[in-house]
């Protein structure tokens, strides 16, 4: 446990990095506001797919499936029925519910974990997305486009305008998110996560309903996964479902996570930073250079997912946190 | 419970009926006869590209996710080694495989032994990461298009009654059956397969006895990557390949190997050949693109049904 | 009525008869130990009564209640704790948050849990590792852990299984006097499987003893001491004490 002090330091660097934050469009260039709504957007659904891997330790790589099932969802309702994303998002929460209650029954029930509580997750991922395909009441494999407006206005209702709506959208969401997972991690609700976590038979010889709070985990990871889904759909205004559902997708998610810190809860924003700052500045170097690779930004998130698992396993925040004096001794936060 | 299990098994079975006389049952005999007989061939190419999984799986208890990346490789190579040399895939599929094998020998004992002791998910994560990389690093050397072996007799065929089967797939077929029955003779009569299936069946019974398991894991490693170089060459002469059927191939390995059963290697045999079959049927019935759609729904079928697959032992 | 009742508890595995027909009572606040030979049906009738294994045949009773059949979680709820075996920590939790999974079966909510584990730890010596991970603990210390956060959900009937494995006779005197203490003091009510004999000599009052899966002797430690087939099959021609 962290002591009162080291709390206190954290809470203050934490505030600090909110208010540069929030005054961040004020000075950015565009690129950078754009680059820090994609580090947003990773920190959120990193943080939600922490949820389910780093508190209770169900490794799900199918992340993809809620992510797309909200986008199309509530696009859906907005490009046919003029529906705003505010009242869409609500289906999207409910499809991607539903989702993750599906596999969350069939797997916890079945007693399927571990590597083939993954496989069912990619192949559930997998099967939605070949689906999607042939959906042509949402544009099927050729995609699926929102209408753009003009830039300029500000229709906040209807999620249409500038990158800096945009940014503070993603913004609040980083932040939700982290106060969610925050919240949840020191309830009774986080604490039974780890011991199901750390070792499941003792988990239920001290009295804690496994099955059921394995089932809240999916069902908050899935639910809050969707809204990302939701703002991808608005933001970059069209859907392919061979992009949106595949399995890269569902890998870029959990690459944050791994390498900032599974179980923590800054590890996800940290993650977020470092792998979209360093790809972006491998790609400014590259095309500097007059060269233009395919694939080598993907090599260095295999790369740098390598060496974290090889040499820093817990991830780079919990070193971090202990020689920035945020961290305990040992121990995970 | 062999109650559950047959119950299992007939619903499997009743549904595959079910949906054969919706869709099947209208088309031409003969069409359906070469749908088969190409699915029957392809699915014992899978079967190889399985076994190699199964091997690896079923001894090393290794998830190994760039299984599918390494066939892949496979193919550009045999690619590569037919544009560049002119040498038929049937002749460099030796060399492949012994330069398959090496590979996997070293990344088992360079990068994956020092694992075994770790958490599963650890060592899962850590050959995603090799899967990407190998992904990307042959979408920078190849790029995205499709390349393919095309030999001199690829569009010839055999003409047995009203069925028409090329030559090529028979070949290959009859190649991947060899290799496996070799695998198979391998494992009950030398010594050195024998100390493998000990590994599998008991490690710490085979740590007694003095095995040095860590040498056989790197051993078992390179032979199931040596089946999947193989599977590999013969394959990308069915088929056109690209960057991305590296994770396709993964996770239809997984289905086979799920299926047919961990631990069998007539489960996997048996399990490419019932996904091989399976998508050749459903790639006539709907509609090409939908066939692992059917491939998908099978794994999850079995994974919640009889976990084990088909063939396979209960696990310890 | 006793606290636990166990009747005619019976559990095949494939054709091996593991426990046949045992029946033994339990009373409230009573200390009871099981003893016999390896292999005897102990730890899997502790495995029938926490809910891991349904039984194939008898019934277990706890303050009346018939808890046969219960899920794990659902004994725990029930009012039965117990220890593993094979040591069960959470390894990267910290000692204290080991201690509060458990109390927080028994508490409303995570500031009540803290307080109770920090009280559980202290009675069980183990306050000084407080925020260290349990992974870093040595056995002995890794066994009393288990014993802290089975004891912190509050139960009315603690298993503990083989508990002193392993700890010199001074360490098993320590805990000999915590177990006398709780019980004396809080009138918990505990049924151990155990093997060194000097700890059951010192806390039980009631001894059952099993072969091969049946019951073949119960009484005080003195009558269990001297029952000539207890001593065959166990405790040696002269029973050391």
């Amino acid at each position: 446990m962290l002591s009162s002090a080291q709390t206190r330091r954290a809470a203050i660097a934490l505030l600090a990095l909110l208010a540069v934050l929030v005054a961040l469009p004020a000075f950015a260039s565009a690129y950078l506001l754009s680059a820090m709504v994609l580090i947003l957007y990773f920190a959120y659904v990193g943080q939600a797919w922490n949820v389910m891997m780093g508190f209770v330790g169900q490794l799900s790589l199918g992340h993809s499936l809620y992510v797309g099932l909200g986008a199309y969802a509530a696009a859906a309702l907005y490009v046919h029925f003029g529906v705003s994303p505010w009242i869409g998002l609500w289906a999207s929460m409910g499809v991607s519910l539903a989702a993750g209650a599906l596999i969350g029954v069939l797997a916890f029930r079945f007693g399927i974990g571990g590597v083939y509580f993954a496989l069912l997750t990619i192949a559930f991922a997998e099967f939605t997305r070949i689906g999607f395909d042939h959906f042509d009441w949402v544009g099927g494999s050729g995609g699926f486009f929102l209408p753009v407006k003009q830039h300029g206005v500000v229709d906040l209702a209807n999620l249409r305008g500038p990158p800096v709506m945009f940014y503070y959208i993603a913004l609040a969401m980083a932040v939700a998110a982290f106060v969610i997972a925050w919240r949840l991690r020191v309830s009774r609700i986080g604490y039974y996560w780890l011991a199901i976590r750390e070792n499941e038979d003792a988990a239920q010889a001290l009295g804690i309903n496994t099955f059921r709070y394995k089932m809240l985990a999916i069902l908050i990871s899935s639910a809050m996964t969707s809204l990302a889904g939701v703002f991808f759909a608005f933001y970059y205004n069209n859907l392919f479902p061979e992009q949106i559902f595949s399995m890269g997708r569902s890998i870029e998610i959990i690459l944050g996570p791994i390498i900032g810190g599974l179980g923590t809860l800054f590890g996800p924003v940290l993650g977020a930073f470092v792998l979209t700052l360093l790809g972006d500045g491998l790609t400014e170097v590259t095309s500097a250079l007059g060269l233009e690779i395919p694939g080598l930004k993907q090599v260095f998130y295999g790369v740098a997912l390598l060496v974290v698992i090889l040499f820093v396993p817990n991830g780079i925040w919990p070193a971090m946190a202990r020689r920035l004096g945020f961290g305990p001794s040992k121990g995970s936060k | 419970m062999p109650l559950k299990s047959a119950a299992a098994i007939g619903a499997i079975v009743a549904a595959l009926a079910a949906l054969y006389f919706w869709r099947l049952a209208a088309l031409p005999g003969a069409l359906l006869g070469n749908v088969l007989v190409t699915g029957f061939l392809t699915g014992l190419v899978y079967g190889l590209m399985a076994l190699g999984l199964s091997v690896i799986f079923g001894v090393v208890r290794v998830v190994n996710f760039a299984h599918g990346e390494m066939m892949t490789i496979a193919m550009y190579a045999s690619v590569f080694l037919f544009a560049a040399l002119k040498l038929d895939p049937f002749i460099t599929l030796f060399p492949v495989a012994i330069a398959f094998f090496v590979f996997g020998y070293a990344l088992q004992a360079g990068l994956i032994n020092p694992f075994v002791e770790r958490p599963e998910h650890s060592q899962f994560m850590l050959l995603v990461a090799v899967a990407i990389i190998m992904v990307n690093v042959l979408l920078m050397a190849f790029g995205p298009d499709a390349r393919s072996v095309q030999v001199d007799y690829a569009l010839e065929s055999f003409e047995v009654g009203p069925l028409v089967i090329d030559k090529v797939r028979v070949y290959a077929a009859a190649v991947a059956i060899l290799l496996a029955s070799g695998l198979f003779a391998f494992f009950r009569v030398t010594a050195t397969g024998r100390a493998i299936r000990a590994c599998a069946d008991n490690l710490l019974g085979a740590k007694v006895v003095g095995l040095n398991v860590k040498r056989y894991y790197a051993l078992t490693f390179g032979i199931g990557s040596a089946l999947v170089g193989a599977a590999g060459v013969l394959q990308v002469m069915l088929v056109d390949v690209t960057p991305a059927l590296g994770p396709a191939y993964t996770l239809l390995a997984f289905v086979i190997v799920i299926v047919g059963g961990l631990g069998s290697m007539g489960g996997a045999l048996a399990g490419g050949v019932l996904i091989g079959v399976s998508e050749a049927l459903a790639g006539v019935a709907f509609t090409p693109s939908a066939k692992s759609m059917f491939s998908f729904a099978l794994l999850i079928l079995v994974l919640l049904l009889r976990p084990r697959g088909l063939l396979g032992k209960k696990a310890a | 009525m006793a606290l636990l009742e166990v009747r005619n508890l019976t559990k095949f595995f494939r054709g091996l008869r593991a426990v046949h027909a045992v029946s033994f009572d339990v009373d409230e606040g009573a200390i009871v130990a099981m003893i016999g030979p390896n292999g005897a049906g102990k730890t899997t009738c502790f495995n029938l009564v926490a809910g891991v294994f349904r039984a194939d045949a008898g019934e277990v009773t706890l303050g009346g209640r018939k808890i046969g059949g219960l899920r794990p979680d659902q004994v725990c709820r029930a009012g039965i704790a117990r220890t593993f075996q094979v040591v069960k920590p959470f390894p990267q939790l910290t000692v204290e948050e080991n201690v509060i999974v458990g109390a927080l079966k028994a508490t409303s909510g995570v500031a009540e849990a803290r307080r109770e584990a920090a009280r559980v730890l202290a009675l069980l010596h183990l306050d000084t590792k407080a925020g260290e991970p349990a992974a870093s603990l040595t056995l002995p210390e890794r066994k009393r852990l288990e014993v802290a956060r089975a004891m912190a959900t509050r139960p009315r009937v603690l298993l503990l299984d083989e508990v002193m494995a392993g700890l010199r006779p001074t360490e098993v005197d320590e805990m000999v006097g915590v177990f006398r203490r709780i019980n004396a003091e809080t009138g918990l009510t505990i049924l151990l499987i155990e093997h060194v004999m000097r700890a059951v000599m010192a806390l039980a009052a009631h001894i059952v003893v099993l072969h091969h899966g049946e019951k073949i002797c119960e009484g005080t430690p003195e009558q269990v001491v001297n029952d000539p087939q207890v001593l065959e099959c166990y405790l040696g021609a002269e029973a050391e004490l």
